[in-house]
């Protein structure tokens, strides 16, 4: 069972959920996918962390050997090279590493080298395996780093796994879900909230994966993205209240679960109604 | 023009709730929204006229003609994207595409050609008076870097003698916040007090620092844990980095915000804060040698 946890807006509980419910689950796995700005290790805190360095490959040019054809200037599409002063420069930060420029060049003047972007580290938290991406700062993309925290075998037959997704609705979000058996979208009571709800929405549809909602900082008040998912038939899979003790609590970065009973009770039906839905949909799915 | 950039690292920090208190408060001629992922700030700035759209064009997606296919395998191979699948004919996955054009290259009966994709649509609200560019990235797509620079080329090019644009950008450290953060004067940081925002602050201050941005501090919701707010404080001053104040939780922030008002359009606590933090900010953007 792999769970998707995403938003669409930032802020709105994400890794809330997706921590609280890999706890609460116990033997489980939790990957975080927001390998921008990384959060659930520092609720997890775990111990045992091995890692590994996650690169890209990206040219090398061997000036020697380059004799000015511009041939890789003019594949590029994402501007990496330039010929400047009888000089082919590499601007390693746009590199896509798609490989072209390797293929097109008629000299053998260019090969690839290594550029590291980040890192993947594993650790425990008690029984849960944690699974961090961690991103250098100054890097523009992350997908690698995605990428290989969700290689499969890092799926364990019997773990139910909870990954925690970045904000938005891009191309890292998408490949954060691309293998999900089911997406919890979190959303806050706001007109932000339920705009941006509604575009993740349309994200899990575009991808047909089954999904629900959890509503989170609910107040007594009207909730606009309750009304949102009565008006499309959304299932809301439970309801967190908006509640200072719960704010204070996860603001120093402690598992609700293990300091409040009320919450591991919200959690754990939380975890059962999410398991009974994946049961349901593999079932129609299957037959 | 002198170009303020709200973020915050982390999402829902309020930068949104921020930026369009500044908007209101300086009665600002141009501004932007490059949060394309998950845009907002259209829906509290008032603009009742329809804005100006244009379909935006990324980078282009392969696409093989059947025809001419003799399934040499040579795309697949090929492909670092994994974007070519074969199930008795070959397919390109638009989502995974990211139109490099290798494929095409190494396509020895030239079936394969990019096509331009739209991914995205630009809008412009525009007055006699104000400017507002915004944009909305399309579902998956991998451009939005590019998408974000649209947007500000897009407000520049529509206002000539705005004194000050504000930009409100998106969550995160990478490639749409990198491309938002180029040639603007200041960047405002919206923290937020707990260990996560204080993680986040950290990163995205790092991110502006590797491209010279001159950088100030903002907490919001200061009041949800005082010690954190401390440690903010104190970490500002280590790293000599000025701080423009503090914001406390206010819940007539979100009343306001959904009722598609900013925070000083009524009378509130966030809204008296976010004045003098505005203050402050204005201070730091036109000191002399600022910028």
């Amino acid at each position: 069972m792999r769970i998707a946890v995403l938003s669409g807006k930032g802020g709105t509980g994400k890794t809330l959920v997706s921590v609280n419910l890999a706890a609460v689950a116990g033997t489980s796995t939790y990957i975080d996918c927001d390998v921008e700005e990384p959060n659930g290790h520092l609720f997890f805190k775990p111990e045992g962390i091995s890692g590994k360095e996650i690169s890209v490959k990206i040219p090398k040019v061997d000036n020697e050997l380059c004799n000015g054809c511009r041939r890789c200037v003019d594949f590029c599409n994402f501007n990496t090279l330039a010929y400047i002063k009888d000089k082919l420069i590499v601007f390693d930060d746009v590199c896509h590493s798609c490989g072209g420029c390797i293929l097109v060049c008629p000299e053998k003047a260019l090969t690839e080298k290594e550029r590291v972007i980040g890192k993947v580290q594993k650790g425990f938290s008690g029984e849960v395996m944690v699974w961090t991406g961690i991103m250098n700062t100054g890097e523009a993309m992350g997908i690698p780093i995605i990428k290989k925290l969700l290689v499969k075998k890092q799926r364990e037959a019997n773990r139910p796994t909870f990954i925690d997704c970045p904000p938005g609705s891009a191309c890292i979000v998408m490949e954060s879900i691309k293998d999900a058996d089911y997406c919890i979208l979190v959303a806050e009571p706001t007109l932000f909230g339920v705009h941006n709800l509604n575009m993740v929405y349309e994200l899990v549809k575009l991808f047909n994966r089954p999904f629900g909602v959890v509503l989170n900082k609910c107040l007594e008040e009207e909730n606009p993205a309750e009304k949102f998912c009565l008006e499309k038939g959304i299932k809301i899979l439970g309801r967190i209240p908006f509640d200072k003790e719960l704010g204070t609590i996860n603001s120093n970065a402690e598992i609700i679960i293990n300091k409040s009973e009320k919450y591991r009770e919200l959690f754990s039906s939380l975890l059962k109604t999410v398991a009974k839905e994946v049961q349901c949909h593999e079932t129609t799915t299957d037959s | 023009m002198k170009q303020l950039l709200i973020l915050s690292g982390k999402g829902g920090t309020g930068k949104t709730t921020i930026a369009s208190a500044f908007i209101k408060l300086t009665d600002a001629k141009a501004y932007a929204d490059c949060d394309v992922d998950a845009p907002n700030l259209h829906l509290i700035m008032g603009w009742e006229a329809k804005p100006e759209k244009t379909d935006y064009y990324g980078l282009p997606i392969a696409e093989i003609n059947q025809e001419l296919c003799t399934q040499c395998d040579l795309c697949r191979e090929n492909c670092r994207f994994d974007a070519i699948s074969i199930n008795e004919k070959y397919k390109v996955d638009p989502f995974a595409c990211e139109g490099c054009g290798v494929c095409a290259y190494v396509c020895p009966v030239e079936a394969i050609t990019l096509k331009p994709a739209v991914s995205g649509e630009l809008m412009l609200y525009s007055d006699e008076e104000k400017v507002f560019s915004t944009a909305q990235l399309k579902m998956g797509s991998g451009t939005s870097g590019l998408l974000v620079t649209e947007v500000k080329k897009q407000m520049k090019s529509a206002t000539d003698d705005a004194e000050l644009a504000i930009i409100d950008g998106s969550p995160g450290i990478g490639c749409p916040v990198i491309a938002s953060l180029s040639g603007v004067d200041m960047v405002l940081i919206v923290a937020e007090p707990s260990i996560s925002g204080i993680s986040d602050m950290e990163r995205i201050i790092n991110t502006a620092a590797k491209f010279g941005t001159k950088t100030a501090v903002c907490i919001n919701k200061y009041d949800t844990n005082i010690a954190h707010t401390e440690k903010i404080e104190q970490f500002c001053e280590k790293q000599g980095l000025p701080f423009a104040g503090r914001i406390p939780f206010d819940s007539n922030a979100v009343k306001a915000i959904n009722n598609g008002q900013t925070t000083v359009d009524i009378d509130c606590t966030s809204g008296v804060a976010v004045k003098e933090v505005y203050h402050k900010t204005m201070n730091l953007l036109f000191e002399k040698g600022g910028g």
